[in-house]
């Protein structure tokens, strides 16, 4: 067994051994408590290919990409860099071996500069001190080989997510890592950088490097991958090249059962107008935003990210008041100024950032579930009526299907998807009339996906009207009855379920 | 020592099973581990029982009774993500005030000496009163300007222990009334620290207020979001612990029959050590009064053990750090196995 210090050498050295395989995984196990992970998982990544692994939420495939980065320890099984036995005892093991991870999560330090950011433990140094003017030299070099365009004395807390998202990737191939893994890259990409990133990801694979590439989105699974392992529930199910799949059969291997449909939009009956924005402002982040909304309807929110569709969200809602116009409800001009006023209009809003603004995550699943609910329900006197709020939470645990052993489960061990299930129920339990739900369906899987549509569609069925935000365009086109598209802060227009596609809602999007 | 009794945890978890297992064993049996400690070492060194003296187990609960009645406060500060700094100074500013309305009914030289010989209730209002005007400023700077709570709760600490000097210009406040020192005599503080133990016990864990305060601590954010007035929620958290720094402040001056302006210095950081030895995380979200309570009991078995034992006073304060320090790295070592395990 090789030690990472061994294999620094030899990376450093620039001999290139004869193996087929960059990373060989066998018969890898990791329980936690409660669950087996990972079972008895072997993968093998070919040099100069992009190796997608698909499979629904908790079914392994992060836990997987932690090992092999050197975040956890496997249980059982052993790991073969370029037909050597490795262990990888932390991140920097995995790094020095030649493995670079981009985390789901970001990990960068926002008061830092982006240069310090991707050279930090490894900083050029003049007399002992760091020289910064190399430093930003070697970011400028890196970052138009990759056509990154970037200050790299700016400091990182100034960026978007996306340009946070394009940095991190820059810092991976700044370390000319053999194998990358990319965990969900594009979630925060509009899709002009996702093509940018694609292409950096194709010069990768011409220079021969393995990419592990996590995605839930199927059009980039057969743009990108030449390989695809499937795992389901811990378990590895298959590997076949990408192009002698198609997209029903991967979905088939991945959730072990038919999807019929994607977007299960039900006919409902669409009642009277119960919100209307006009004029409605935040200053300095958009401004005249004029829409009604209807019991029952489903009103899309596209466009690109940043273009103030989350914005007109929380302002709705109260979490940033508004600085101008006008929200009438039933008719009624309300002032809503703080997400408790918009509670009491029976409002809901589901936020885009699940472990930002969604999650308790030292709490548990009950706890998370009841907290919207108990500051008006179910308690008498200060104290919480937990027996009836516990058959509640249970019972909306289970109409939501969420994986968890019971309501005590601290939600920090659930998977996105099933996390994203007890916060949509959190918000049902408050009976909303009118429900927003930005990015409901995020970084989750196609089976949660599906059954949250369904879900939108029920509610809707059911009299409550919904505002959806989403980067999918599919399922926004999928599930809306109008679609409104945002550009730069403002409302460039409504369109109708029949009037909307692609390329209609683009248009507007990119006006 | 540490090393046998991190062996004695993990085989009493495997024995229970791992899971579902109280937080506050571990520290309980940290808790019994330093009484046994002190029991074998007094009958080594003086031939007599540690534990088996009930005018010492009274004494040391009444030592730490006050810290604890601070302690139970930070704790739900500490709970929310915050700290209270202030606890000790306040603590002061309460007993002098008190002290100086429940002085002897004509005593010629009292502070008020036409204040003399009032109904008990006033100074114990008043002290409670002061404790929680403390608790609303420091709650109300944090809440609204957003100034960090350490900041805070260090200005009121300064602020306040210059006021309690100021009250007499440093002179203290003797001859006080029975009627109000009776709260000071024989167990009656350890019969309100337990009372307040209990109380806020049941308050964070059954009722709404509780709940909303580990939301807080969980992520401040997402519980805005759930329509949870934090502004309001962090106000209402520091005042309760100012009001209990107030009550500290009374049981202290009742208990010396008198009030000074030093009274309650370095109590802070005794109740935070409390706090934390029980378990309550300083990153907030968790955390429970009996853990604090053992953790107060563990300060006081310590402090009553160094003198039966006869440890020098100047050695005691490296004992205590060292032992306040090992215990949360054994709780963290803990809860990160678990975690990972």
């Amino acid at each position: 067994m090789l030690s990472p210090q061994t294999f620094k050498l030899v990376r450093e050295s620039g001999a290139i051994p004869g193996a087929d395989y960059l990373l060989e995984v066998d018969n890898v196990r990791k329980e936690f408590p409660g669950v087996v992970a990972l079972d008895d998982v072997s993968l093998r990544i070919r040099r100069g290919s992009v190796h997608a692994l698909m499979g629904e939420n908790g079914a392994g495939k992060s836990t997987l990409m932690k090992i092999i980065a050197g975040v956890y320890q496997p249980d059982a099984g052993t790991l073969r860099l370029k037909g050597n036995d490795i262990r990888i005892a932390s991140p920097l093991d995995a790094l020095e071996a030649g493995i670079a991870m981009i985390h789901q999560e970001l990990n960068l330090m926002p008061f830092m500069t982006v240069a310090e950011n991707i050279w930090i433990r490894r900083e050029p140094l003049r007399y002992g001190f760091v020289d910064h003017r190399e430093m930003n030299r070697r970011t400028r070099a890196l970052f138009d080989r990759i056509g990154i365009d970037v200050d790299p004395a700016s400091e990182v807390r100034d960026h978007s997510v996306a340009t946070r998202q394009m940095i991190e990737i820059a810092k991976a191939v700044s370390y000319e890592s053999d194998v990358l893994i990319m965990d969900e890259p594009t979630s925060a990409l509009t899709d002009r950088e996702v093509d940018h990133l694609f292409r950096i990801i194709g010069d990768l694979r011409a220079q021969g490097k393995g990419i592990v590439y996590i995605t839930h989105k199927m059009n980039e699974l057969f743009t990108i991958a030449d390989d695809v392992s499937i795992f389901r529930d811990g378990r590895y199910i298959a590997t076949h090249p990408a192009k002698d799949l198609n997209r029903d059969q991967v979905i088939q291997m991945m959730v072990g059962r038919e999807i019929t449909q994607m977007f299960p939009k039900e006919p409902a009956v669409i009642g009277e107008v119960i919100l209307s924005v006009r004029d409605l402002a935040l200053e300095g982040v958009f401004s005249g935003v004029s829409f009604d909304l209807r019991r029952g309807e489903i009103l899309g929110l596209a466009g690109l990210v940043g273009s103030g569709r989350t914005n007109v969200a929380e302002t709705i809602f109260g979490v940033t008041p508004a600085t101008g116009g006008e929200i009438r409800l039933d008719g009624k001009p309300v002032t809503i100024g703080s997400p408790r006023d918009g509670m009491r209009a029976g409002m809901a809003l589901l936020t885009e950032d699940r472990k930002d603004t969604g999650c308790f995550l030292m709490l548990s699943v009950g706890e998370n579930m009841e907290m919207a609910v108990l500051t008006h329900r179910y308690v008498k006197a200060g104290f919480v009526d937990q027996g009836a709020v516990d058959t509640e939470c249970g019972k909306m645990k289970d109409a939501m299907r969420v994986k968890t052993p019971n309501l005590a489960e601290r939600i920090e061990n659930l998977s996105g998807g099933n996390q994203q299930k007890v916060l949509i129920g959190r918000w049902l339990l408050t009976n909303p009339k009118i429900l927003i739900l930005d990015e409901p369906t995020r970084g989750i899987d196609v089976g949660a996906k599906a059954e949250i549509h369904r879900l939108i569609s029920r509610l809707a069925g059911q009299g409550v009207a919904v505002i959806m935000i989403s980067s999918e365009l599919p399922e926004v086109l999928g599930m809306s009855d109008r679609v409104a598209v945002m550009h730069q802060g403002r409302l460039t227009g409504i369109l109708d379920r029949t009037e909307a596609d692609q390329v209609s809602v683009m248009r507007l999007a990119a006006a | 020592m540490t090393e046998p009794l991190t062996n004695t945890i993990a085989m009493a978890e495997r024995k229970v099973g791992r899971r579902r297992l109280p937080n506050e064993l571990g520290i309980v049996l940290v808790l019994i581990g330093i009484a046994l400690f002190f029991e074998a070492v007094g009958w080594g060194v003086r031939g007599q029982s540690f534990l088996g003296n009930p005018q010492r187990l009274l004494v040391m609960i009444l030592q730490v009774s006050i810290v604890g009645l601070i302690a139970i406060g930070v704790t739900q500060v500490i709970i929310t993500g915050g700290i209270d700094l202030s606890s000790g100074s306040v603590l002061a500013v309460s007993a002098m005030v008190a002290a100086s309305l429940a002085q002897e009914p004509g005593y010629a030289r009292a502070v008020f000496p036409a204040l003399t010989g009032l109904p008990f209730v006033i100074p114990l209002l008043c002290g409670l009163v002061i404790g929680g005007i403390a608790g609303v400023i420091n709650g109300s700077l944090i809440a609204i300007t957003a100034i960090p709570p350490f900041i805070a709760t260090l200005g009121m600490m300064v602020t306040a222990r210059s006021v309690a000097q100021l009250y007499t210009r440093g002179q203290p406040i003797s001859m006080l009334a029975d009627n109000y020192t009776w709260i000071g005599s024989g167990a009656v503080p350890v019969f309100i620290f337990l009372a307040v133990a209990v109380i806020f016990h049941v308050a964070l864990r059954y009722t709404r207020y509780g709940k909303f305060t580990y939301a807080i601590g969980a992520n401040a954010q997402a519980a805005r979001v759930s329509g949870i007035n934090v502004r309001r929620h962090i106000m209402l958290v520091y005042t309760i612990a100012g009001t209990l720094s107030g009550l500290a402040g009374l049981v202290t001056s009742a208990r010396a029959a008198s009030g000074q302006a030093s009274m309650g210095t370095g109590y802070e950081l005794d109740a935070i050590a409390a706090a934390v030895i029980g378990g309550v995380s300083l990153a907030g979200g968790a955390g429970r009064i009996s853990g604090t309570v053992i953790g107060t009991l563990i300060l006081g078995v310590m402090t009553s053990g160094f003198t039966f034992v006869g440890i020098d006073a100047y050695v005691q304060g490296i004992v205590k750090g060292v032992i306040i320090v090992a215990a949360v790295v054994i709780d963290q070592y803990r809860q990160s196995r678990r975690r990972k395990a």
